[in-house]
């Protein structure tokens, strides 16, 4: 048997394979299609303290291999969250992290000190790409000073190991990532979305009611593959790989890379099985070439 | 509502840029209500990247229908593909018209604009088996845009036609045609579904009319299962105005839930 589990040190997961927050819904839209056990985690959609009412359509725009989003994080708030969904997860043996947001500081660390109270939540991925609304629309991932200090204001709230999640929208994501590891996060996560947009030629009007947007997919896996080799050469915690991955070969690259598992995103819209099929997929390379522990594979690249 | 990945293609057809499909596949066949629409891969490699959403068209035993208008990239593929190929095709989705409740009215109209016509054979199909003969209004751009015309007429249906330039039927708008039509008719209730300004339109008269309205709306889906938020649309709820889900809620709704945009194209 292969031992596809990975060992984060404050968490064991079963396989190296997780769901992006934003596009995993909660988590319980995914399961008329697939197992969820099966996974090794998923991440749920970022959530705010309070409800908010997200961005005017149109939303989406698909370009060539990818989708540029400007969702505007519409989510139904902590309270309704613990509620109605939770309940509904705690069932599931898999690692379940809530990606957390806030129009401030003090908001996230709201979100995470409600949340401590909940089971049935293994980790918290902090989403320091939200538009800061007292720092004029900047975000904490734009520099490494804001990025400390979030991170190191929700570490000590939080009864729970936390993941940061950076943005690739930077000069130096090296120094972003150590800021956050010096800020004592367990783990980074990356990448999110690049800032992106597309233009209607005939109305000469921006596609997306939002002008810009978020690229996800296809189109910025090699860039998102960069990112996490050169993030992982820097860092002494597990780095999370995300962005592009569509099959087993794409997630084996990130793994190869140093990244200690993947998150599957834009994926799973396309095909809501692409998870599962992912970790059969590495199960499968992992026979083909008698590897018995996925671990053996983790940063194993041959410069 | 399920993933079928190999969704046969057993019949197609075509009328310049109008293609019907006919598509085994038991379970959603079984599980389809009018109204509901199914996701389909129009590639298995990444670009086109993300599923396309058609509605039902007709359910018939163990198969769907699906019309489609050329329209892009994916559409184009789309049509490319033949007789004895597969599908993967996800559905079916949303929640449809509550034609249920009205099998026994008589006076339903049901209204398409150009593709908008393909949930609205579904929906005749299922309330002419529940005794029902619905009037239908069928418009498009020329006499090229209305191929399914003959396709109600075999129904025994009566049928209304308009085209933008006069080449068959009405000349006009359907809207038009339809408020002409009011003349003769007291409709119980409508189904549509086409442009949005042509359902803005029929709302606005059904309103004033007091005749209850229902509409199949449209917006870019990113994965029509309600995981991505993308394809909201702006819905009265208890809470006031929300960005609704369309693909989860809808994709039809009624005059009296749906906020209309101010300005159209
Ligand atoms: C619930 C629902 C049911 C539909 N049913 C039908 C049907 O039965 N027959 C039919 O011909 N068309 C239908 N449409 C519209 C159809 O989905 C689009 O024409 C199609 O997605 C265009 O794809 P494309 O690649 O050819 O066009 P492109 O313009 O190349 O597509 C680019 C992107 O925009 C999206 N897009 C473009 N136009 C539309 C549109 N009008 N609505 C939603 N997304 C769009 C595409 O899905 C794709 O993601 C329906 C749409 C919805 C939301
Ligand atoms: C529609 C959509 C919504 C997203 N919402 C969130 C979110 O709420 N929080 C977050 O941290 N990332 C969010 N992301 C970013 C993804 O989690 C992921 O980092 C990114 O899409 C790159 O991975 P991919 O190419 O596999 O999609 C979202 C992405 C998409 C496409
Ligand atoms: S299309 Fe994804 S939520 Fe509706």
């Amino acid at each position: 048997m292969i031992d596809l589990s990975v060992d984060f040190g404050f968490i064991k997961l079963k396989n190296p394979v997780l769901a992006a927050s934003g596009t995993f819904g909660y988590g319980i839209e995914f399961s008329p299609f697939i197992d969820l056990n099966k996974l090794g985690g998923f991440v749920v959609k970022g959530l705010y303290y309070s409800p908010r009412p997200g961005n005017p359509p149109q939303r989406l725009v698909e370009t060539p291999s990818g989708l540029i989003n400007a969702i505007g994080l519409q989510g139904i708030g902590v309270k309704k969250f613990a509620e109605d969904i939770l309940p509904q997860l705690r069932k599931y043996q898999t690692a379940i992290i809530v990606n957390v947001c806030g129009e401030t500081e003090e908001e996230y660390a709201k979100v995470v000190d409600f949340l401590n109270k909940e089971d049935g939540i293994s980790l918290y991925e902090i989403n320091i790409s939200c538009p800061n609304v007292k720092e004029g629309g900047c975000c904490p991932a734009q520099n490494p000073e804001s990025t400390y200090s979030v991170v190191h204001l929700v570490k000590e709230v939080s009864a729970r190991p936390v993941i940061t999640k950076l943005s690739p929208n930077v000069t130096d994501i090296v120094e972003i990532a150590l800021s956050a590891q010096e800020a004592g996060s367990d783990a980074v996560s990356l990448v999110n979305t690049f800032l992106a947009m597309a233009i209607d030629v005939e109305e000469r009007r921006p596609k997306l009611a939002n002008i810009l947007g978020g690229l996800s997919g296809p189109a910025i896996k090699p860039l998102a593959l960069r990112m996490v080799y050169q993030v992982v050469k820097h860092l002494n915690i597990p780095v999370i790989g995300i962005g592009g991955i569509m099959t087993g070969q794409d997630a084996l690259e990130f793994l190869i890379a140093g990244a200690k598992a993947v998150q599957v995103g834009t994926a799973n819209f396309v095909d809501p099985e692409a998870t599962v099929k992912i970790i059969q997929d590495i199960q499968r390379h992992c026979q083909f070439n008698n590897i018995t522990k996925i671990e053996d594979i983790i940063g194993t690249l041959n410069e | 509502m399920l993933k079928d990945p190999h969704a046969l293609i057993t019949h197609k057809e075509h009328w310049k840029d109008y293609y019907l499909f006919t598509l085994e596949s038991p379970i959603i066949a079984s599980q389809a209500e009018p109204g509901q629409f199914i996701m389909v891969r129009v590639s298995s490699l990444s670009c086109p990247l993300l599923r396309r959403p058609f509605s039902i068209h007709s359910v018939e035993g163990k198969n769907i229908e699906i019309f489609f208008q050329k329209s892009g990239i994916g559409t184009s593929l789309l049509s490319n593909k033949i007789t004895g190929d597969f599908m993967d095709i996800i559905g079916p989705l949303g929640k449809g018209f509550s034609w249920s409740q009205h099998s026994k009215t008589q006076d339903i109209v049901l209204i398409g604009g150009g593709r908008g016509i393909a949930p609205l054979y579904f929906l005749s199909q299922k309330l002419h088996s529940a005794g029902t003969t619905p009037i239908i209004f069928y418009g498009g751009k020329t006499k090229d845009d209305i191929p399914l015309k003959e396709k109600f007429e075999q129904k025994g249906f009566t049928i209304y036609c308009s085209t933008d330039d006069g080449s068959f039927g009405f000349r006009g708008l359907i809207t038009d045609c339809f408020k002409d039509q009011l003349k003769n008719l007291t409709p119980k209730q409508i189904f549509a579904c086409g442009p949005e300004p042509m359902m803005k339109a029929i709302s606005q008269v059904a309103v004033k009319r007091g005749i209850p309205a229902e509409f199949s709306l449209e917006s870019v889906m990113g994965c029509g299962f309600g995981a991505c938020w993308g394809c909201v649309k702006k819905i009265k709820t208890k809470a006031g105005s929300e960005w609704v889900k369309i693909c989860e809620e809808g994709p039809v709704f009624s005059s009296f839930e749906i906020v209309w945009e101010e300005q159209e194209k």
